[in-house]
């Protein structure tokens, strides 16, 4: 420790009333864990009412519970001193980082940051230095923050980032209890009624209560005996006689005055018997219940301090307690030990389900406990199908009848018809609408989740969960689904722990009859590195083809893109569309929008001679005309062995263009 | 009744003066009820016979004012000593804080103080209330009296003291020892203000 700590300044050396309990309890948090709570700590009170010794106990106290720590106690005035020697010798920046590398640093009388720009910069520096280290830092002035003038409002806010509390004047119990130690201290040896007297004037601050004292202790010294209260009384006012019911300045007048008066006047062997008795009722209640308060109000500001909600001992305070306080305090603890797991388990479902306010008060646990029960039984829904593909737009023909028939099937018997549905065609061939379709139908029912996405989406989820050690709650995501859909489930192939999860998947789908439907481009005959036992699985529902779109399909599916597109009904057009060959609907799309592009340009409705026109060229070669070697060396094929118009050069130069050309 | 009432900030406690007949019970009340202010106590309320013996209980509440944010009140209550009075006895003593036992110090009376004691340690626990758990001190009365009729504190205490709770000499008419007496039974009442509820 360094610095400079005064000796008996100790926590056990503070009367502890309400004008000082929270400064009191917050010190001895701060003495106890320093850097990690309210930090920093900023006290401030009239002088002479306890700053210094609050400061001084903090530093013994941390050292006493950690001889290692390193506490720095400084004024001020003799930081601003100190600083400005070092910076003069060069040696600024050493001392900076002498001050910033003690453990606790308390600095007194910073009210005379006042107006002083280049030492507030210096404090701000200084203070995020000690905080970002963990490093404690109190402070201590004889007025708030923001009554510090021109102080930095960083400064300001820093301070209140940490804990401002203020030590107010003493009550009567606090000054008598002061007293009474004092007394002891001093083995005065005065009476419980002198001590009262006394301590019924309102004084300034503590220095002034302890100054009388001082003068009474004096005052008997020069006795020949006790001096009784009203004698201290008279002579605290100097050489003023009290009139007993006429004492304008006594402060407020607590119990025992009439009662002294009255035993005084009894006489008798008891003469002050009622005061003292009831003095020393005064002491013991004071003693008993701030005891008993005092241990509330520690845990309400700790817990406060930790972010969490009080009322319960906020309750404790105010409610009838026929018991010692100590098993709700326990009980409260173990709530906020509670709420503790049950927050970190809600972050590992989701990052953001942890800072919900519901773990924060352990009046909650159990609405907690909830929310983290539906949080793991995935209360983040799984991916639904998406709305874009319905299942009424599918177009059925007689090669995707018996597909469209069985999805239509398990849309409407989820579960229990084809258990699992495998959808298997090349691409393009409409297997994912085909998927969505079912799974919009599904969705459509009560209390239906369906979970539909594509293959890929699905490893990727599982490697993000395995990343970052969520995997039961990203299983838990799917398994809460009444129906799982899964695109392009040859993609599985060589991915052994997915195959291992939709294995897994499968089993507890098939067992509940939950509906599961699977799409796959390649046969599943075909399908390598896939674990046998989840081919099997596959193989052992329905598995139905998707062929490419025949002509009724695709004349359908022409037409409607039309209307969709163009808002027409040109028969002839879709009749020839439909006739182009095509291997699935996705190209047949393509098509459509050739033509259509094409007649945007021209600025003409799209008909099938310019269809035709497009996608075979301009007719009509002479028939008859053989394939033959032309002047420039193209070689021209037959007009019917034109296979792709678009590649031809139709217009070719003149010859005069081509003798310039070949003469140059 | 409760001790400490934090929703209406009051403190009540209950106070049993116990003992034998003409032990100096009321005489304990009356020499407190003359050393208290008037606006301070109230009625002491005292059932007797003609002869001055308590018929019912005597009863006799103080208002010690607002301590620490509590309106503290002490409610002093005597049994009637006699024993076929027992089940005032047992009414008086539920509910109590704390117990104040009036031995009579003559020698005659050795035996009835112990019957007394057995009698209070009975009915306590007919409240389901251990003897050893309630706040209890010991008064000794009338050592004022020649000391060849009485025995001497040390002797009492040999005699009925056998849990070695507080104990002390009096003098009720005279007002020695009652207050020691109060102050003695009302500390330890007040030092269970944050560990326990009422007795029974």
């Amino acid at each position: 420790m360094s610095g400079r700590l005064h000796g008996p300044f100790r926590f056990d050396r503070l009367v502890v009333g309400a004008a000082n309990r929270l400064a009191v309890t917050a010190a001895r948090t701060v003495a106890e864990s320093p850097g990690s709570v309210y930090n920093p700590l900023f006290v401030y009170a009239d002088p002479g009412l306890g700053k210094t010794h609050l400061l001084v106990a903090i530093g013994h106290q941390a050292s006493e519970i950690n001889t290692g720590v390193r506490v720095e106690y400084l004024t001020l005035d003799e930081f601003v001193e100190a600083f400005h020697t070092a910076v003069a010798a060069g040696q600024g920046d050493a001392y900076r980082r002498h001050v910033a590398e003690a453990d606790v640093l308390l600095l007194d009388d910073v009210q005379f940051l006042a107006h002083r720009r280049e030492m507030q910069a210096e404090l701000i520096r200084l203070l995020d230095l000690m905080q970002t280290g963990e490093r404690q830092i109190v402070l201590a002035s004889d007025r708030p923050p923001a009554e510090i003038e021109a102080l930095d409002d960083r400064l300001i806010r820093r301070f209140a980032g940490g804990l401002v509390v203020d030590i107010a004047r003493p009550d009567f119990e606090t000054r008598a209890a002061i007293l009474q130690r004092k007394a002891q201290e001093l083995d005065a040896g005065f009476d419980a009624q002198l001590i009262t007297e006394v301590a019924r004037h309102e004084y300034v601050n503590v220095r002034e209560l302890l100054g009388a004292l001082n003068r009474l202790v004096a005052l008997q010294a020069v006795s020949d005996g006790p001096i009784g209260p009203s004698e201290a009384v008279a002579f605290l006012r100097g050489a003023e006689a009290v009139e007993p019911g006429t004492e304008p300045e006594m402060g407020e007048p607590p119990a025992p005055e009439p009662a002294m008066i009255a035993s005084a006047d009894a006489g008798g062997a008891g003469g002050d018997e009622f005061g003292s008795f009831l003095s020393e009722v005064v002491a013991t209640v004071a003693d008993q219940v701030d005891a008993w308060r005092q241990r509330v109000a520690a845990a309400i500001l700790r817990w406060e301090g930790e972010g969490y909600r009080t009322t319960r001992l906020e309750r404790l305070l105010e409610a009838e307690i026929p018991e010692d306080p100590e098993p709700v305090l326990t009980q409260y603890e173990h709530d906020v030990s509670r709420l503790e797991e049950l927050a970190q388990e809600a972050t590992d479902v989701s990052s953001d389900l942890g800072g919900n306010a519901v773990f924060r008060d352990p009046d909650q646990v159990a609405e907690a406990e909830a929310l983290v029960e539906r949080a793991r039984a995935g209360a983040n829904p799984p991916p639904a199908p998406s709305p874009l593909w319905q299942f009424e737009e599918l177009v059925e023909g007689g090669g995707n009848r018996m597909a469209l028939r069985s999805g239509a099937t398990v849309a409407a018997e989820p579960g229990t018809r084809y258990n699992p549905l495998v959808i298997v065609g090349g691409s393009g061939r409409g297997k994912t609408h085909l998927l969505h379709g079912i799974g919009n139908a599904i969705a459509a029912r009560t209390d239906a989740v369906v979970a539909c996405l594509a293959a890929h989406d699905f490893i990727a989820e599982l490697i993000e969960a395995l990343e970052r050690d969520r995997v039961q709650a990203w299983r838990a995501r799917y398994y809460r689904a009444t129906a799982f859909l899964l695109d392009d489930v040859h993609l599985l192939a060589g991915k052994e722990r997915t195959q291992e999860e939709l294995y897994l998947l499968f089993n507890r789908f098939s067992e509940d009859e939950r509906q599961l439907v699977f799409t796959s481009a390649v046969p599943l005959a075909q399908l390598e590195e896939v674990e046998p036992r989840l081919l099997t699985r596959l193989e052992g529902g329905l598995v139905v083809e998707l062929p490419a779109p025949d002509r009724e399909v695709r004349y359908e599916v022409a037409a409607r893109l039309l209307r969709a597109r163009l808002d027409i009904e040109d028969g002839e057009l879709a009749n020839y569309l439909a006739s182009r060959p095509v291997e699935s609907i996705r190209s047949l799309h393509g098509v459509v929008q050739r033509v259509v592009n094409a007649a945007e340009v021209k600025q003409v409705v799209p008909t099938a001679a310019l269809a035709r026109e497009l996608l075979e060229g301009p007719a009509v070669q002479p028939p008859g005309r053989t394939r033959r070697m032309r002047a420039s060396g193209v070689i021209v094929p037959a007009a019917g062995g034109v296979r792709n118009p678009e590649k031809m050069v139709w217009q070719w130069p003149t010859a005069v263009d081509r003798v310039i050309e070949e003469w140059r | 009744m409760s001790l400490v009432n934090f929703t209406s900030r009051e403190i009540t406690c209950k106070i049993v003066y116990y003992g034998p007949g003409r032990s100096g019970k009321t005489s304990n009340l009356q020499y407190i009820f003359g050393r208290v202010p008037e606006d301070r106590r109230g009625q002491m309320v005292s059932l007797a016979t003609q002869s001055d013996r308590t018929l019912f209980f005597d009863f006799l509440p103080l208002d010690l004012g607002t301590i620490s944010g509590f309106t503290t009140r002490f409610q002093l209550y005597t049994v009637p000593g006699q024993v076929y009075y027992n089940a005032t006895r047992k009414l008086v003593l539920q509910g109590a804080d704390g117990v104040v036992f009036v031995a009579d110090s003559q020698a005659r009376r050795f035996e009835e103080n112990l019957e007394s004691l057995q009698n209070l340690q009975e009915n306590l626990l007919a409240h389901g209330v251990d003897v050893r758990e309630i706040p209890l001190v010991l008064q000794y009365n009338k050592q004022d009296l020649p000391a060849d009729l009485i025995l001497t504190s040390e002797e009492l205490d040999e005699a009925l003291n056998f849990r070695s709770v507080k104990s002390y000499p009096a003098d009720c008419l005279h007002g020695s020892g009652v207050f020691e007496t109060l102050r003695g039974v009302s500390e330890l009442v007040l030092r269970r203000l944050a560990r326990k509820g009422p007795i029974a």
